[in-house]
């Protein structure tokens, strides 16, 4: 059985990946879904094992087996702590894959919505990730994880995920090319990823302009697609494949001396593509050079000999990492540093900073209580730094934090790191009577 | 199987969503931190000690096996339940209910991690010494069962000196309270040493008071490399007799070292015997930078070819990284590996390392051997692949050699792992016959129908 699963199931995981789990339970302590739960079938060793009892044939992709793997976070943490190198969170994401394959009858089908959704509230917050999933074609996986029982106080959460939307997509707003002010010094591609475009336009646009303010060329590609993480959370890794194939047939030909994203969870994304195309001979290669141009805009500017702002934003400020950042991309310092060479800013350190903050994209939508729950702890750890902002550079984080200090009442405004330098920047500027790069 | 009205019942207790039995949970409650497994037909994740109460009255009424568990990271089997029956896991009851600062002592459930715990009384000032490597996915109630200890009981004691008092639930539904906050108490049988280390065999632990105290302020940490490890093994006692207790004494042998190092290169002295990580703590500065002074000086005299005190926080932990790498790097090795915990007089190390070397020898398998030198508690862990029956066969040979060499040298089977059902084969080489079974009388005092972790710790009577 264990061998025919094995030459029959497409994207099983090798038996390298689970077989010298010592069974320790370290991953326990270091995972928010079971550290909330309690329960062991909620945490990494779970997936590991349960991972194996699947490919030995023991078990059958179930209802349940299904949850377990959509559960989880994908936070990283336990692959971060495993003292033998195993990764239960990327089990769980492969496991995905495996189902989405096997895509196990009857329960997978079940009748398409009745009356689409029913509040026109989630219509307008189809601008959030359910929108991405109906273009990606993905929205039949995304029901079945029970959206459409939403409750009420749900709603309302939902609403606070978003401050104010932007009144036109930045992909239709921003300039093509933004050219530097001074000597050009860089060549800059500029993924705009489709949160920042539809959601946070502002942050993006705060971006393009800081580079050009340190002498970047900022091109960015109005064509640009979806990173493609959305797909590989929901198992579909062929269309995250030809998502990267398109978008590094996008990039390449502009000769940029590098890609920057202010989305971290694009960032860790579009550097995985060398790894997601290896095996695909047209592409391995350039897919290699694209991810090796990635960075997320915090590491980028604190490569380059930028020039510390003047104007001041006086506020107490923490951090959160996101997962997508600090696991993914081990990009933990530059952020840090950015908020620290801003005028006015006392930075305060939270405790558990790398903690998830229970968004993983979608789990507020798929997984409301979990995903409040792990919420509940991150938001307490922020309350006590005391700080008047929060500063974190990935939307999903960022909607999941809006959220948490409404639900949970903390007075803390929200932002990415970049949109602080951007005011910084902007002070000085209207203290010397100068206009702000627009481009134009 | 359990029947349906009875899982309606139990569900009626806890709530429905804290009874399991889908194949995933039922797999996911079949394991502990050794390769052992076995499926419960039901788990049930209790509130509080009441809803204990009344779970254990049910399963006693229809029969139902109970077997208690905490975070699952115990290294001797005991909480896997092959006897089928239920899984009583006691994660969801980690409430800290008080922390009496007046009287320096905690009161908490027994699902608390042990980690949260400690860190917890530390931000008061206060400070729970017991720190078994599992400190972070271990629970107090996991502890007390096993009696867990680690690198600094030689200064400070395993989790039984710092156990004032327990709740516990009988298997009848019984609850019971033993001990309290008085220190000094001689009203009737200890029972709540009983119940310590006895593997959920005789009771559920509920609830615990822990005695705490205060937080020592200053540590200081060295590495001394010996190239002789009988050297190593003098180092030790010279040190206790010139009047230092060091809170730790870990010792690691050549293929500890060589097997940390082939895998993560830290720089560790390749060609040594022996390395022991000592490290001082206490409240007055000067006192224990005095003590690491003697400690280097002493290690010197018995041997030790180098002593590198740590000067710094970083440099300390890079000290300790060496001794934590330990697990991480065997399992890196081999798919498989069985942890002995064999405890020897203190003066019986370098022998029984000895006796190792050879036992490993003769069977072909790598052991390495690490442990607290302080107290002569030995982890000589046996790599493997249990896929090859022709090696697990070995690993049985080996692990009885291991235990009749720690008995011959004055020793015992275990010294903080428990006896689970792994260490049971030898029971009788370590206790002698009668001793068996006076303490299949006690359990038979507790658990007349034997339906508390069936076959655990001692055979059943």
């Amino acid at each position: 059985m264990a061998q025919q699963r094995r030459e029959t199931i497409p994207h099983l995981p090798t038996e390298e990946q689970y077989l010298n789990c010592i069974r320790c339970g370290l991953c326990l302590s270091a995972c928010p879904i079971y550290r909330e739960s309690l329960r062991e079938t909620d945490g990494p060793r779970a997936h590991v094992v349960l991972t194996r009892k699947y490919a030995e044939g023991e078990i059958d992709i179930s209802p349940q087996f299904v949850d377990i793997m959509y559960k989880c976070l994908d936070c990283e943490a336990c692959n971060a702590i495993c003292p033998v190198g195993i990764r239960p969170a990327d089990l769980a994401m492969e496991m995905r894959q495996v189902i989405h394959k096997a895509k196990p009858q009857p329960w997978l089908k079940k009748p398409i919505f009745h009356g689409y959704f029913p509040h026109p509230l989630i219509q307008e917050l189809s601008v959030l990730p359910l929108l991405l999933y109906q273009r990606l074609g993905l929205q039949t996986l995304a029901r079945k994880l029970g959206i459409l029982k939403l409750l009420p106080r749900q709603l309302q959460d939902m609403e606070h995920m978003v401050p104010k939307l932007p009144a036109r997509p930045l992909r239709q707003v921003l300039p093509e090319e933004m050219p530097p002010v001074g000597e050009e010094k860089h060549r800059v591609a500029f993924f705009l990823g489709c949160f920042q475009s539809t959601i946070f336009a502002e942050e993006s646009e705060a971006t393009v302009r800081v580079m050009a303010r340190n002498g970047c060329r900022v091109i960015t590609p109005k064509a640009v697609k979806c990173c493609g993480m959305p797909a590989a959370g929901y198992g579909d890794i062929d269309l995250v494949k030809s998502l990267a194939r398109f978008n590094i047939d996008l990039f390449l030909p502009l000769n940029p001396d590098v890609i920057v994203t202010d989305c971290a969870t694009c960032g860790s994304t579009l550097k995985h593509y060398a790894e997601i195309l290896k095996d695909d001979p047209n592409y391995a290669q350039k897919a290699a050079v694209f991810s090796s141009k990635v960075r997320d805009i915090s590491e980028f500017l604190m490569s380059i000999d930028i020039r510390p702002p003047k104007g001041e934003v006086r506020a107490r400020v923490t951090y959160h990492d996101p997962c997508h950042l600090v696991r993914a991309q081990k990009v933990r310092k530059q952020p840090r540093d950015l908020l620290r060479m801003i005028p006015g800013v006392e930075f305060v350190e939270m405790k558990e900073s790398d903690w998830c903050c229970g968004s993983a994209g979608t789990q507020i939508l798929t997984h409301y209580h979990n995903s409040l729950a792990v919420n509940r702890r991150k938001m307490e750890n922020v309350r006590a730094t005391e700080a008047d902002i929060v500063a974190t550079g990935c939307p999903g984080c960022q909607m999941q934090l809006h959220m948490g200090a409404n639900h949970y009442k903390v007075n803390v405004r929200v932002v990415h790191p970049i949109q602080l330098l951007e005011e910084a920047y902007r002070r000085e500027e209207a203290d010397l009577g100068k206009d702000s790069p627009t481009g134009e | 199987m359990i029947e349906p009205r009875v899982i309606k019942e139990l569900e009626a207790v806890v709530g429905k969503q804290h009874v399991l039995s889908s194949p995933e949970d039922l797999i996911a409650y079949s394991y502990d931190s050794t390769f052992e497994e076995h499926k419960p037909d039901i788990i049930v994740n209790p509130a509080n000690t009441e809803e204990v109460s009344q779970v254990m009255r049910i399963a006693y009424r229809e029969n139902v096996p109970v077997v208690p568990r905490g975070m699952g990271s115990g290294l001797a089997a005991a909480s896997i339940p092959y006897s089928g029956g239920m899984v009583l896991s006691l994660t969801r009851m980690n409430r800290i209910l008080e922390i009496d600062e007046e009287n320096m002592i905690a009161t908490v459930e027994a699902g608390v991690v042990t980690a949260d715990f400690q860190a917890k009384v530390e931000e008061m000032g206060l400070f729970y010494p017991p720190d078994p490597s599992s400190i972070k996915h271990s629970t107090i109630g996991g502890n007390i069962a096993c009696n867990a200890g680690g690198p600094r009981c030689l200064k400070y004691g395993v989790t039984s000196d710092y156990v004032l008092g327990l709740t516990a639930v009988l298997p009848n539904g019984d609850i019971i309270k033993t001990g309290g906050k008085a220190i000094k108490n001689v009203t009737g049988l200890n029972l709540t040493q009983l119940l310590i280390g006895s593997e959920g065999t005789l009771a559920i632990i509920t609830e615990a008071m822990l005695r705490l105290m205060p937080k020592p302020k200053h540590a200081r940490t060295a590495m001394a490399v010996y190239a002789r490890l009988d050297d190593a093994a003098k180092t030790v006692n010279a040190i206790l007799l010139e009047g230092v207790v060091p809170a730790t004494i870990e010792l690691m042998d050549d293929t500890t070292i060589n097997t940390i190092e082939e895998y993560l290169h830290l720089g560790l002295p390749t060609d040594a015997a022996a390395i022991l990580i000592i490290e001082t703590d206490g409240s007055d500065e000067q006192t224990v930078l005095r003590e690491m002074e003697t400690v280097a000086r002493v290690a010197r005299e018995c041997g030790a070819t180098d002593v590198r005190v740590a000067q710094t926080e970083a440099e300390r932990n890079e000290l300790w990284r060496g001794r934590r790498s330990v697990s991480p790097s065997l399992a890196r090795r081999r798919p498989n590996k069985l942890g002995e915990d064999i405890s020897v007089p203190r003066s019986a190390i370098p022998e029984a390392i000895r006796r190792i070397k050879a036992i490993s020898e003769k069977y072909r398998l790598p052991i390495v051997v690490f442990g607290h030198a302080g107290d002569g508690n030995l982890h000589p862990n046996i790599l493997f692949d249990k896929r090859d029956p022709d090696e697990w066969h070995r690993v049985e040979q080996v692990s009885a050699e291991i235990f009749g060499m720690a008995v011959e040298l004055g020793g015992t089977l275990t010294g903080e792992h428990g006896v689970g059902v792994l260490k049971q084969p030898y029971l009788e080489l370590a206790l002698g016959k009668t001793a068996i079974a006076l303490q299949q009388g006690i359990k038979k005092v507790f658990d007349p129908k034997g339906l508390l972790n069936p076959g655990k710790k001692f055979p059943a009577a």
